[in-house]
């Protein structure tokens, strides 16, 4: 089918659209009030907001799909001309699989794990007749192609679970583009990777949509995303157009207060040159030599060994900002701090003195001591506990407070995290995820630790919420002169907020010191890496950078921990082959306690 | 997969002997002596003593059950305490009607479970849905024996077909014929099983249809008939397979009441009657046959659930 002769210019429009949730007692809420833009031929189209501003389910619109328990209650959704609001599915189908597709935040859940790749890439083409399957099978090995994929010609055959998250986002892309639809929408398709790993799929995704052509609409709450990518940004707050306009004018010029207020929010990486180092202060926590990993082989060491020779000091009042890529072990250096996994090499001390092991073998005292925050809020409170009963327990268990002098430490807790009384008596549904987060937060503080772990605690969070936390948090170390251990993906959170920085890379620390220190020269090769790929909000950003040393080495992915040399090596711009995948790499002392795991001398490093 | 299979393997053959430990001992700390229990009223001291001695019985209990055991493994099941009949000739007479009855309950019942099921699944919250899943679960509160009263009920006192026992051997009949043979107990069973078998496979179905990977189906404009059978169903066979195997290990252990009701000598009330009559040997014989029953049906269900699930069988 010749479409591209045929195809209007407007692809989409939305006009006066309203989306409303209907409650069971028949009150209508609108959760998208009146919203109007449209999406011309070629264009990107960027929707930017935080959750609850409608973005996903105005995308979603372009489909004709409302979520359930929502529908469309007014306006029109144009799509090619026809308004598709409130048609059925079976009439929609056709529109669905040839005009429009959908690329969704999690490529892992969007797969079905049982079919093989070929099959759900080439599905909806072959299904509504446009191609055959061998066409199809073409279309696809071209796309594999354009999108950098590792054999392309037998991708195609493996099954989801075997091929890494950022392949599995950029085979979506290939999904939605086989039936070479008029629109793409992609919604959030990068917030769930690395930075290293965004830069590439972010690259794909552009060549890709202007090679074939299409228009899309981007949803993101990401404005640095957004810059590098878009024609036109639509700011959107709880269900209302803000500001809309193309993407030099929005991000170079924004007009309304909350298109300013999320320009504030994302956090430059701090200047290193201004930073000062804070006196060394006594230890709370320190992890020696540790080496961990999962299950147990026949000659007695770990069958997947995770982490290799951590050294991490943690003083008293002070924070340690973890970084690396998923998979690095991060979560599991936390793990081992908080006693889950018992180290397999290596010693734990807390206050100077030997700190069990294991969970079941710590004191009491010792478990106050070291306290856990979860990434994932929702699920690591209680659905059937109020709040007061969720920050209670620790102060009975810990403290042995009950009765009145309870309830009156759940309202102090309360208060620390900036939440009034009345949420005493609420349950964990009824909060929104950054409040949530602040219970979680409270929960741990209830216990009056030393050190509390935070693991990926803003990672879920939006732009605007997260930055509170961190404000918060920084104010619960000021007051209370708690150690915080804060593990993120983020690297401009993690050095808008700690003291020190470990660099993780494939179990190892590639460089570890103070923030000044690792953020200015010299660096090891990885944490430049990391550095450059962190997008800034400017356009053309993605294009200078990827021409850059660091990410043309860093596009041959794969994060594994070595049995011997340095793991970055594969990937290293710098590496010495003969060396570098043969010899652990020495460790090189900076100034005030900087350190770099690297066979390049400092002064090759700057 | 293979590594996994074996594993399952021996945890089965583990299951076994450790179960056959259990009824050996159950067996043993009952009170009663086999010996005395045989000879009955002509039982004098040397009678007895002469009767252990031949069953083994003055040995010391391992080696008594080492000798049960390996007799066991050569099929040799011994000889009933109350008849003095080979246990394997007892057996044989019945095993062949709870083997048709099951067999043929499965082969009627379970894929028209399974289809009522999965096409509630396919329109949750519809007229049908509801009227089925009313059905299923009154189904469920309903015991055998009245399921089967109501049936002989309709179809022979008011509808005057055939009879309300099982009249006859199934000797020398045809697939048909057995059905027709069994008409009453068979669609008892179905009954029985039905409930839960398209209660279950209907929430399989329908958890995975809450999945993204669903959504992403109707986005990409897949006709509903489509995700369930290609995208839904195959996620769901595992949780499905083994509600069916619990099912069939009832069909060969659970069915006293259908026996009995219906009158036609089978496993089930066998077992009764061994513990009626304080058949020792009798017990541990369909102790053990019912043990491997379950086991293998649970051990085919994991090896199904195993290959339908791609991560295990193509890992990285």
């Amino acid at each position: 089918m010749p479409k591209d002769t045929e195809t209007p210019d407007v692809i989409f429009e939305a006009e006066d659209l309203i989306i409303s949730a209907v409650r069971d007692d028949g009150t209508q809420l609108d959760i998208v009030k009146g919203v109007t833009f449209s999406v011309h031929k070629g264009e990107v189209v960027a929707l930017i907001g935080e959750s609850g501003s409608g973005k996903t389910t105005i995308s979603l619109s372009a489909l004709g799909y409302a979520k359930p328990g929502l529908s469309f209650t007014g306006g029109e959704a144009r799509l090619l001309g026809r308004n598709i609001a409130g048609l059925s599915t079976d009439a929609l189908r056709p529109a669905r699989g040839i005009n429009v597709a959908y690329l969704a935040q999690s490529a892992a859940a969007t797969f079905n794990p049982s079919i093989r790749i070929n099959e759900q890439v080439t599905e909806a083409p072959v299904l509504h007749g446009t191609k055959s399957q061998e066409e199809a099978n073409e279309k696809a090995l071209r796309l594999y192609k354009a999108l950098d994929l590792p054999e392309p010609e037998t991708i195609g055959e493996r099954y989801p679970h075997q091929v890494s998250g950022g392949q599995l986002q950029r085979l979506m892309a290939a999904m939605a583009l086989c039936g070479d639809p008029d629109l793409l929408v992609l919604d959030e398709p990068t917030t769930a990777l690395d930075v290293t790993t965004q830069i590439e799929v972010l690259k794909a995704f552009k060549t890709v949509i202007k090679d074939e052509g299409a228009a899309a609409i981007y949803v993101t709450h990401d404005l640095a995303v957004v810059a590098q990518i878009a024609d036109y940004i639509v700011v959107l707050y709880n269900g209302e157009v803000k500001e809309a306009g193309p993407t030099d004018v929005i991000i170079n010029d924004p007009q309304h207060p909350y298109t300013k207020r999320l320009m504030a929010a994302i956090n430059p990486l701090p200047d290193a040159e201004g930073a000062e180092i804070a006196a060394p202060e006594p230890t709370a926590i320190s992890v020696k030599g540790v080496d961990a990993g999962y299950g147990r082989g026949p000659d007695g060491e770990p069958l997947v060994m995770v982490l290799k020779d951590i050294n991490v000091d943690i003083e008293k009042g002070k924070t340690v900002g973890v970084i690396g890529e998923s998979g690095c072990g991060k979560s599991t250096l936390a793990r081992v701090m908080a006693g889950l996994l018992p180290p397999h090499r290596g010693e734990l001390m807390l206050d100077g003195e030997r700190l069990h092991d294991r969970l079941e073998d710590r004191t009491s005292e010792e478990l106050r001591k070291v306290q856990f925050v979860y990434q994932m809020a929702d699920t690591a409170l209680n659905p059937r506990q109020r709040i007061k009963d969720i920050l209670g327990r620790p102060l009975t268990f810990y403290h042995g407070i009950r009765g009145s002098a309870k309830t009156k430490r759940v309202l102090e807790l309360l208060e620390m995290v900036e939440l009034p009384p009345p949420f005493a008596d609420r349950y964990p549904h009824e909060l929104s995820g950054g409040q949530k987060q602040r219970i979680n937060l409270a929960r741990a503080l209830a216990a009056e630790p030393e050190v509390v772990l935070c693991d990926e605690v803003t990672s879920a969070l939006d732009t605007i919420v997260a930055s509170n936390v961190i404000d918060l948090l920084t104010r619960l170390q000021d007051e209370t002169g708690v150690s915080f251990v804060f593990i993120s993906h983020d690297l401009s959170t993690v050095a808008s907020f700690s003291d020190e920085i470990v660099v993780l890379y494939a179990g190892r620390v590639a460089e570890t010191g103070p923030v000044a220190e690792v953020l200015s020269a010299p660096f090891h090769p990885y944490t430049r890496l990391l550095m450059s790929s962190v997008p800034e909000p400017r356009m053309g950003w993605l294009e200078e950078t990827t021409e850059s040393q660091e990410q043309q080495a860093g596009l041959t992915a794969g994060v594994e921990l070595s049995a011997k040399g340095c793991p970055f090596a594969p990937r290293c711009p710098l590496a010495i082959p003969g060396t570098c995948d043969v010899e652990d790499p020495p460790k090189r002392h900076g100034d005030n306690g900087h350190r770099i795991e690297c066979h390049r001398t400092l002064e090759e490093l700057y | 997969m293979y590594g996994l299979i074996l594993r399952r393997l021996g945890i089965g053959v583990i299951t076994v002997l450790a179960v056959s430990i259990i009824i050996f001992i159950g067996t043993k700390i009952l009170p009663g002596d086999a010996a005395q229990i045989r000879l009955g009223q002509n039982a004098t001291p040397e009678n007895v003593k002469a009767f252990r001695e031949r069953l083994g019985l003055d040995l010391p209990l391992y080696q008594q059950y080492l000798n049960w055991l390996f007799a066991f493994v050569r099929g040799d099941f011994g000889v009933s305490l109350a008849s003095d009949v080979p246990i394997s000739s007892l057996i044989a007479d019945r095993y062949l009607n709870t083997v048709y009855v099951s067999v043929l309950t499965a082969i009627i019942g379970v894929p028209i479970s399974l289809a009522l099921g999965i096409l509630a699944a396919m329109f949750p919250g519809s007229l049908y849905d509801r009227v089925l899943t009313f059905i299923s679960v009154s189904l469920v509160a309903a015991p055998e024996f009245f399921t089967a009263t109501l049936l002989v009920l309709v179809f022979v006192t008011f509808l005057g077909w055939g009879n309300a026992v099982v009249v006859g051997s199934a000797e020398g009949k045809g697939f048909f014929e057995l059905i027709v043979h069994f008409a009453l107990p068979i669609t008892t069973l179905c009954f029985v099983i039905a409930s839960q078998l398209i209660r279950m496979s209907r929430a399989a179905v329908l958890n995975v249809m809450s999945s993204p990977y669903i959504e992403m189906a109707i986005l990409k404009g897949v006709p509903r008939r489509r995700i369930i059978l290609r995208h839904a169903l195959l996620n769901a066979i595992g949780p499905i397979v083994n509600v069916v195997a619990l099912n069939l290990a009832y069909l060969v252990t659970g069915v006293v009441v259908v026996e009995v009701y219906f009158g036609y000598p089978g496993l089930a009330t066998l077992i009764v009657q061994a513990v009626q009559t304080r058949d020792f040997v009798l017990i541990q014989g369909l102790g053990m046959i019912f043990c491997m029953t379950y086991v293998i049906l649970m051990l085919i269900a994991d090896i199904a659930a195993i290959a339908s699930n791609p991560r295990l069988r193509h890992p990285k």
